[in-house]
């Protein structure tokens, strides 16, 4: 019941963030544009935030001492939900940079760094798609989740020197910090609420589903494993003909 | 002297069916064993699982004293497993897989001459490359690449299938050696008469448990359903 | 754990000696690739001379691919990775051993490639000890990522379309740094490149030694 309370804050504060990014005023340099204040910076922290989750929840998983059916779960509700938020910051960022850049996208460090993670991510959420053993699936993706946040200190340093050193064209420019009066911080902050309220709704609710498909698989097993019993009951008494030997798979 | 395996409630899973569904086993050290059984019985799966190829997800299994479930590296370097793979590089040749298999399994390669005149791997086909080999000659390879090991816990499953007639005797008096020279064998095979001549033991598995051949009538029963 | 790595290695090695699949598929393959390259950039205007180094690493990191792919399919076919798992070899013995097998393959390659680029596209070679250091560092770091990738995407079903979707993302600073040192050293400016060195050397440093930690886990888990 916790989650309906959690919920309706994710949502009410959404609605917020979407009424008062509206009524932003327009900048001179971006006009209406400017208003993406308030969701794209949000999503951007959210984004990275759930890649850290993912990561982390791995790493919990792989090492021995900590290592929990609950922290695969972590691990990859985080992904998944943070591949919608990493598109989401992408395409914000896009539509942002379509007027302020003039193009849909530029070599921005901080642009590539995103989308690589977008494509980290998609790898790690590929991997879990795939259909094969609870178990098994839970170290192979814990595995990836952590070669996936170790490359990321590596990109940051070559993504970073591939473009200073040949332009000072940044992100910066996205967030004119220098002209940013209270109203614009207020909306942008507000945002950021809205969307870890949002991330942790739908995390919680994603861990929920992962967890109860595994206790209906153990409810399966458990009928499995009486029909299997079964089959050795057929065969020796009543010995017919294709008694325990129609298993084969 | 710890029992070669003890298995108490095993349950082993393959994707999301059972193939051992709660099996007791107990066979003790130097013991020659029969696992007789219908098709998808789960004896494969029950060699594989004392391999330690697939793990025991509920239960209990011990090989040679180490628990399974623990510890799946610490048995293999001392069991041997005959399967339905036969673990051979197509691209190599057959004395090479025999003198990797062995040095990845931590022996000796003294006894590799031997084990390939033995098994008739000795003239021309030692430097054919595995891949241009017959089914019953691939098994050859594998039984070499054991008979040249001589692990503690021999695991054949259905060594008698695939093979010539010489073959199979080759198969019956190589686990007699092995179980003269202390080791402990647990076969499985459809081949109820072969078997019986090996051992007096006999045990029928099915529908993913274990349970003795208590009476003539059930193995009657089961050489109905394994036919 | 050495020793593993040595025997595992060494058959890999075999096993291509034997099936030559490396040097009569992969680097024709490769060769093509560059061929490719100059039907998209104009040749006749100098692009191709100076995206070389870009041209030449992906190149190097398709090819990887299909090293990778081959050095498990080796290990699918009739059961052989039950078989090294039966074997009780050291897991991180079997990582080095692989990865050090498709390093060894990549290597050669590479220097067929270079020939490539020299011949093709007229690319003159400056700065030797960058290009060759750039190559090894690279190729340690292509190798050990790749042979985790391989060994998380073995078995799947889906393990062909798997593999690059796991790879390339974490490669991708690989190709860039490899890429801007080789500029740096073929520019005449070698000194440029060693930042670049620095960065590869810490990736293969650091996906050597996650590989060495996880690939247990792997291969008994999973």
């Amino acid at each position: 019941m916790k989650t309906r309370i959690l919920g309706l804050l994710a949502a009410v504060s959404l609605v917020a963030t979407l009424v008062v990014g509206w009524r932003l005023p327009p900048t001179e340099e971006q006009a209406g544009y400017a208003r993406l204040i308030a969701v794209h910076p949000a999503l951007a922290w959210t984004a990275y935030i759930a890649f850290g989750v993912m990561a982390l929840g791995s790493l919990l998983y792989l090492l021995p001492a900590t290592r929990s059916r609950k922290w695969d779960r972590l691990a990859g509700a985080s992904g998944e939900v943070g591949v919608v938020f990493t598109a989401l910051m992408l395409v914000t960022g896009s539509i942002w940079g379509r007027p302020t850049w003039g193009t849909w996208w530029v070599w921005d460090a901080r642009l590539t760094l995103s989308a690589l993670m977008l494509a980290l991510l998609f790898g790690y959420v590929a991997l879990r798609k795939v259909d094969m053993d609870v178990d098994r699936r839970a170290i192979i993706s814990a595995v990836t989740g952590v070669a996936a946040v170790l490359v990321v200190p590596i990109n940051h340093f070559a993504v970073t020197w591939w473009r200073t050193l040949h332009q000072g064209r940044s992100a910066a420019t996205l967030a004119p910090s220098s002209n940013l009066d209270g109203s614009y911080l207020r909306a942008m902050f507000l945002g950021m609420v809205a969307m870890m309220l949002v991330y942790a709704w739908l995390l919680i609710h994603r861990i929920r589903l992962e967890r109860l498909e595994e206790e209906n698989r153990g409810a399966d097993l458990a009928v499995a494993l009486a029909e299997r019993r079964a089959e050795a009951h057929d065969g020796a008494v009543s010995g017919a003909p294709d008694g325990g030997a129609v298993v084969g798979s | 002297m710890a029992p070669a395996i003890r298995m108490h409630r095993a349950v082993v899973l393959l994707g999301r069916f059972p193939a051992l569904a709660g099996a007791d086993l107990l066979v003790e050290a130097g013991e020659v064993v029969h696992l007789s059984g219908p098709n998808g019985a789960g004896k494969s799966t029950l060699l594989r699982a004392c391999a330690g190829l697939v793990p025991v997800v509920e239960g209990e299994a011990e090989i040679l004293g180490h628990d399974l479930r623990r510890h799946p590296r610490a048995a293999r370097r001392r069991v041997g497993l005959l399967g339905h793979a036969t673990f051979l590089y197509d691209d190599l040749t057959v004395e090479d897989n025999v003198l990797f298999a062995l040095r990845a399994a931590g022996a000796g390669t003294a006894a590799v001459e031997a084990a390939l005149v033995r098994l008739g791997l000795s003239g021309r086909l030692r430097g054919v490359a595995a891949g241009r080999l017959s089914a019953g000659q691939r098994r050859r390879v594998a039984l070499a690449v054991l008979e040249a090991r001589r692990p503690e816990l021999w695991l054949l499953d259905e060594p008698h299938a695939g093979i010539d007639a010489a073959g199979r005797d080759l198969v019956d008096e190589l686990v007699l050696e092995a179980a003269a020279a202390g080791a402990t064998v647990v076969i499985a095979s459809h081949e109820l008469e072969r078997a019986a001549a090996l051992t007096p033991r006999m045990l029928v598995v099915s529908g993913g448990s274990v349970t003795p051949a208590a009476s003539p009538g059930t193995l009657a029963n089961t050489a109905a359903a394994g036919a | 754990m050495l020793r593993d790595a040595l025997l595992v290695g060494a058959k890999d090695l075999r096993v291509e000696v034997r099936s030559r699949v490396a040097l009569n598929q992969v680097a024709p393959f490769a060769v093509l690739v560059l061929v490719l390259f100059a039907f998209a950039l104009d040749p006749d205007r100098g692009l191709l001379a100076s995206a070389a180094p870009g041209l030449y690493w992906i190149a190097v990191t398709f090819s990887a691919l299909l090293a990778i792919q081959r050095s498990f399919a080796v290990e699918a076919a009739d059961g052989a990775r039950d078989g090294l798992r039966l074997s009780g070899l050291d897991p991180a013995g079997i990582f080095l051993g692989k990865a050090a097998a498709i390093a060894g393959q990549l290597l050669v390659l590479e220097v067929l490639l270079g020939v490539g680029v020299v011949v093709l596209y007229g690319t003159e070679l400056r700065g030797g000890t960058v290009l060759a250091l750039t190559c090894l560092a690279a190729t340690a770091g292509l190798a050990a990522a790749g042979t985790l990738a391989g060994v998380l995407a073995a078995g799947l079903r889906v393990r062909e379309t798997l593999l690059p979707l796991l790879l390339v993302p974490v490669a991708a600073p690989v190709v860039l740094a490899a890429t801007k040192a080789w500029e740096a050293a073929l520019d005449g400016q070698s000194d440029q490149g060693w930042p670049w060195l620095r960065l590869l050397g810490a990736f293969a440093a650091v996906y050597v030694a996650f590989g060495v930690v996880a690939f247990g886990p792997l291969l008994e888990e999973a």
